[in-house]
């Protein structure tokens, strides 16, 4: 973490991007490094896809068809870790990239070289992490919360490697984080003033001062692995004195915050395409920034809500459950001012807006199933089940991608210049929509009927429900090719975009003309 | 839906609701599901009393259950009432306020009167919502005055019951045939839910289960007694439950424990006091019996037959049926070294005995006894064309465990070429 | 943000870098610190019936016998996987008064052929009495060494506080036996 800010830097570049390959690995563009972020994040988003399809081969019937139990705990951990640390994380730092600069009429990042490197160290670190299924013993099957003992003591040997990846991933996002932090900080232009910002800014600012938090509390938990396997320590070895429940505190301590890192960018997305297309300022601007802070501040004292069954006392399961309950009012403060937003707006419905429609009842359900595992005495039945599975796919997909898929349509017109296919991508819409519904809801009755998460095979009862989560997850994994088409077609060509294309949209980036330039805001704008 | 699959409803329905008709049953939960998927209020239209176990929730069979349940159920009606008002709302905008519609877009955006009110009205629905769980909280977590003692010690991937002071102890482990598994047969009703040998409890009396672990995390589940507690090595948690009526209730283990994480179920068999008094004792006399098993003669047919058993049991799962094993994680025993070198019969039974360091193989020393070693063993020696001829007794296995090694007992003169033609293969 | 004016935003922005760097580092310290942290909740809470790893300092003359209660004590041993030995109380139940020094024993065998280190992990339920449950004499203090086929009588010594809650009739300390050969000799309390 040695790059600085060369004083040099601006002056050298003012011409357009270099040619060849040598632009793409030299650059120091936040642009370049931003489509960079979405591309690398597509590519892992098919790759954790591919995983979730043979989870659900394997689950559309009964017995073991496909793989075997060994490969699937490998597939089951593989697809979490890279949907987390590859598709997700990475997009919204992307978009960070992309977008907070021309939000706050900055020209770039304020740390571009190591911009660049916090890009780089990505594919290496996906590369090592995916090719731990290639080695001896499979690769990591011990579930993306990877529990000690089983990812210590019983773990295979690849564990090492993942490690490693998990560190450089870590490194990369703390490094994005600090950047952002660093541009939100001191590059906004004159007038910019904080309580001016975007609502995109305010909730990266905030996720970003999450990931420096706990991302370097995850390197840590993964050290005390690496030092339990390999140096004899007994951190979670109950045998040399250490405590295997230990790991979970750690680990939760960063996965709670880490499951808001998640969502909140899309808080912000949703804020910004909602008004937009409502025609009409976003309700309770300040009220949003207060939600989002608490909802940050709450995420840090809720983390044992992951562990009600490992025996807790009485008193700190009572603390937790209040806590956790606790968050369902800032979050329903945010899902009341969206309504409110379009309450009484002039909406039109273009892609960017479905998808934040339906990012809104979709994450509200998964808010609601949250409420309901927050109970304590409730989450005895619903802890480790499909339940679980559907509320974090609901809060995720809906919540991480479907904001993710809102924002690529609302701003692609200004990245490319040209506009998308609107027939098409309602179809992805429609698609994504049923598609995502069919494989999640039937989750919830088999969760509540019982069925543990993270198995291979099933008792009969739930058979059927299990074949409809599958076919809707082979519709959805289907559909993103489609996505993937419509994103090239825009590339390539396609109807002419203005500067400002949606009517109702507002900020600073709208005042660029579309495609945005190489360099934009090289002279601050002024902000009224 | 119901098209779909239709053996599996069926196998769900037939257990669920053995006194009622199976046909109305069927017309039921297909209206309840129905339900389900056409709006959120479906479910509590149709009734709590007609939900099926595959779509809600159980009620169970204990006090605790039937509470969690109602916490359930409220909060559920809660979050649909909500969800009602806001999304109803929503779509209201959606239809009425569309340009499409001529609407004008108004340009209010503040007001902090609504902001109090919509923070202040939903944390007085959480107080309310968490003044009945606590209370619940607090009863499962009240564990004085237990009648009944279990020790459950989560094994990959198998269960040990103890019970604490009866020096009554046994291990518990999937029995559905590997041939369902792997779908080359029909599969039973209660596939991947039966055990061996169920743990066997009392009906109204204060149970008290201590749950730990010999390797990794492992969770104990049964939804019927709404009791979910995770075994962790080194460190006992408790739980307890008191259970209403006589029946055999099935859970699974709920904390990913490595691979056959889905295939360690847990079966409870509650029987009536004096049933349960019964059994006690029959179980102790058959403990008892199988201590001198050991001193009895083992000719070598025995062996083979009861060390298949074992074999397709404990060894098969990573070993195979056929003896070869998936290599390099699991090695093949057909025709390996180790099982058919003469002068290798103590290291095998000391592989067996303490496993491998640092690979899947565990040792059985405390999960199989002295005669189901020495089966498992000979067969292993003569199955799949290995032929060995030799055979290892019960005896001697218990003097490995008195002496810490293997010596051949004068006693084993069974030394006659043995062929297993169906093994084999021929 | 008072001093934007006078520096350059390069400068700031290193700032920034350098501060957020250091939260960083020091949130990865933190992560080693819940370890500590960890440890004193739990002798604080009792939380996994962690007990004290060092002798009870008993004094048989101060010490009061609360015999209006009797105390029912349990004890369950398990053997971790790997752990060859035979190991179990003599006894599996103790009934004593508050005050009142409860011993037992427990007997260790390794019946196997090489020298082992043995580590027993006490635990005990119900969360709330695990520091009311004091141990005069325990082999979990330190690990246990068995030669070759060696049998081992280890003496228990325990005390229930006259502090215990009332309504807990009932304790149960379990011991989980490791094999820590390869760790090698030690006391837990280290």
């Amino acid at each position: 973490m040695t790059a600085v800010t060369d004083t040099t830097h601006h002056d050298d570049h003012r011409h357009g991007p270099a040619k060849g390959l040598m632009r793409w690995v030299l650059t120091t563009n936040h642009k370049d490094i931003g489509s960079m972020y979405l591309w690398f994040s597509f590519a892992m988003f098919l790759t954790g896809g591919a995983m979730a399809m043979i989870i659900r081969a394997e689950l559309f019937q009964p017995g073991l068809q496909i793989v075997e139990p060994a490969f699937f705990n490998q597939m089951t951990t593989m697809h979490g870790l890279i949907m987390v640390f590859g598709a997700v994380m990475p997009a919204f730092v992307g978009l960070a990239n992309w977008m907070i600069p021309m939000m706050i009429g900055a020209p770039d990042m304020a740390l571009p070289r190591m911009n660049n490197w916090s890009f780089w160290i990505l594919p290496f670190a996906a590369v090592m992490l995916v090719s731990t299924l290639f080695m001896e013993g499979g690769g990591p099957n011990f579930g993306w919360t990877f529990y000690a003992p089983l990812s210590t003591d019983f773990a295979p040997p690849s564990t090492t490697f993942f490690i490693f990846a998990i560190h450089m991933l870590g490194i990369s996002s703390i490094m994005g984080a600090i950047n952002i932090i660093a541009t939100i900080l001191n590059l906004r232009a004159p007038g910019m003033t904080m309580m001016k910002m975007p609502l995109f800014v305010w909730t990266w600012l905030i996720t970003a001062y999450l990931l420096i938090a706990v991302m370097p509390v995850l390197a840590g938990a993964v050290t005390m692995m690496l030092m339990d396997i390999h140096f004899g320590t007994s951190f979670f070895n109950a045998g040399g004195g250490g405590d295997p429940v230990l790991f979970q505190h750690i680990f939760w301590f960063f996965g709670h915050p880490e499951v808001y890192i998640m969502i909140l960018p899309s808080f912000g997305i949703v804020s910004a395409i909602l008004p937009a297309f409502a025609r009409k300022p976003l309700f309770g601007y300040t009220s949003m920034v207060y939600a989002v802070a608490s909802i940050a501040f709450l995420s840090f004292i809720v983390w044992a809500h992951h562990m009600f069954t490992v025996g807790i006392p009485l008193v700190g399961e009572l603390f937790f459950m209040y806590a956790t309950m606790l968050i369902a009012v800032p979050t329903g403060v945010k899902v009341f001012n969206w309504v409110s937003t379009m309450f009484r707006g002039s909406m039109t419905f273009e892609t960017p807006m479905l998808f934040s429609i339906a990012f809104v009842v979709l994450f509200t359900i998964g808010g609601f199933s949250g409420l309901m595992l927050s109970i304590a005495p409730a989450d005895f039945q619903y802890h480790d089940t499909y339940f679980v599975v559907a509320h974090f796919h609901y809060v995720l997909v809906p919540g991480a991608i479907f904001a993710i898929f809102a924002a690529t349509y609302y701003w692609l017109p200004k990245w490319t210049g040209h506009m998308y296919d609107e027939t098409l991508a309602k179809t992805h819409f429609w698609m994504s929509f049923i598609g995502m519904n069919l494989t999640f809801f039937p989750m919830h009755f088999i969760g509540l009927a019982g069925m543990p998460r993270r198995i291979p095979d099933y008792a009969l009862q739930f058979a059927d429900f299990n074949m409809i989560a599958s076919i809707g997850g082979f519709m959805f994994g289907v559909t993103q090719f489609l996505f993937l088409f419509i994103v090239i077609k825009c590339i390539k060509g396609g109807e002419k975009a203005e500067a400002k294309p949606w009517d109702g949209a507002d900020g600073l980036e709208w005042s660029l003309p579309s495609p945005a330039p190489y360099h934009t805001f090289t002279t601050p704008p002024d902000v009224k | 839906m119901m098209l779909l699959h239709t053996p599996a409803l069926f196998h769900s329905i037939a257990e669920r609701a053995s006194n009622m008709k199976s046909a109305s049953k069927l017309k039921t939960l297909f209206f309840l599901r129905l339900g389900w998927l056409v709006g959120l209020t479906g479910t509590f239209v149709s009734g709590s009393a007609l939900a099926d176990w595959t779509v809600n929730m159980t009620e169970g069979v204990t006090a605790v259950s039937r509470s969690v349940y109602s916490l359930h159920m409220i909060i559920f009606l809660i979050c649909v009432v909500i969800g009602v008002l806001v999304f109803g709302v929503m779509f209201y905008s959606i239809l009425v306020h569309r340009k499409s519609k001529g609407a004008v877009p108004q340009q209010f955006h503040e007001s902090t009167l609504v902001e109090v009110l919509w923070t202040t009205v939903p944390f007085l629905i959480l107080v309310g919502m968490a003044i009945p769980a606590t209370k619940t909280l607090i009863d499962i977590y009240n564990t004085d005055e237990s009648e009944v003692d279990i020790k459950i010690t989560g094994y990959q991937w198998k269960w040990q019951y103890e019970y604490v002071g009866e020096g009554v102890s046994f291990f518990s482990s999937l029995n559905t045939p590997r041939e369902q598994i792997q779908n080359s047969r029909i599969k039973n009703p209660n596939y991947l839910l039966e055990v061996d040998e169920p743990l066997v409890l009392p009906v109204g009396k204060k149970v008290r289960f201590l749950v730990t672990a010999a390797d990794v995390i492992h969770s104990w589940w049964v939804p019927a007694f709404a009791v979910k507690r995770d075994a962790i090595p080194g460190f006992i948690n408790e739980a307890w439950t008191k259970i209403e009526r006589p029946g055999i209730y099935r859970g699974q283990c709920a904390e990913l424990c490595g691979k056959d994480h889905g295939f360690m179920p847990i079966v409870v068999d509650v029987r009536s006091e004096e049933d349960y008094a019964k059994w006690l004792v029959e179980r102790k006399e058959a403990a008892a019996k199988e201590r001198m098993i050991l001193e009895e003669d083992w000719p070598m047919d025995r062996l083979m037959t009861t060390g298949k058993k074992v074999y397709e049991k404990t060894c098969a799962v990573c070993h195979q049926v056929n003896g070869q094993g998936m290599p390099p994680i699991f090695p093949a025993l057909k025709g390996a070294d180790l099982v058919v070198d003469k002068a290798r019969v103590g290291d095998h039974v000391d592989i067996l005995m303490n496993g491998i360091k640092g690979t899947a193989m565990q040792s059985f020393a405390n999960q199989l006894n002295e005669a189901e070693i020495a089966a498992v063993i000979t067969y292993e020696r003569n199955a799949w064309g290995n032929n060995t001829g030799e055979m290892v007794t019960p005896k001697e296995i218990l003097n490995y465990r008195k002496n810490g090694k293997y010596t051949p007992d004068p006693d084993n003169k069974t030394v006659t070429p043995f062929v297993n033609t169906k093994q084999a293969g021929l | 943000m008072a001093d934007k004016d006078d520096k350059s935003p390069i400068d700031l922005s290193r700032r920034t870098l350098i501060r957020s760097g250091l939260v960083a580092g020091g949130m990865f310290g933190f992560g080693f610190a819940m370890v500590p942290i960890y440890n004193v909740f739990c002798k604080v809470t009792g939380l996994n019936g962690k007990t004290d790893p060092n002798p009870y300092n008993y004094n048989a003359e101060t010490a009061k016998v609360d015999t209006s209660r009797t105390i029912k004590v349990q004890f369950v041993a398990t053997k971790n996987t790997g752990m060859s030995w035979d190991f179990k109380p003599t006894v599996t139940e103790v009934l004593v008064h508050p005050g009142q020094v409860g011993e037992l024993e427990f007997v260790a065998r390794n019946p196997t052929e090489k020298q082992m280190i043995g580590q027993a992990i006490p635990s005990v339920t119900p969360f709330q009495a695990t520091n009311y449950l004091h141990k005069v004499e325990c082999f979990c203090f330190t690990t246990q060494t068995l030669e070759a086929g060696e049998e081992k009588v280890m003496p228990l010594r325990i005390i229930v506080d006259q502090a215990l809650p009332r309504h807990i009739t009932k304790l149960t300390l379990s011991y989980t036996l490791f094999d820590v050969t390869t760790m090698g000799e030690r006391t837990l309390a280290s």
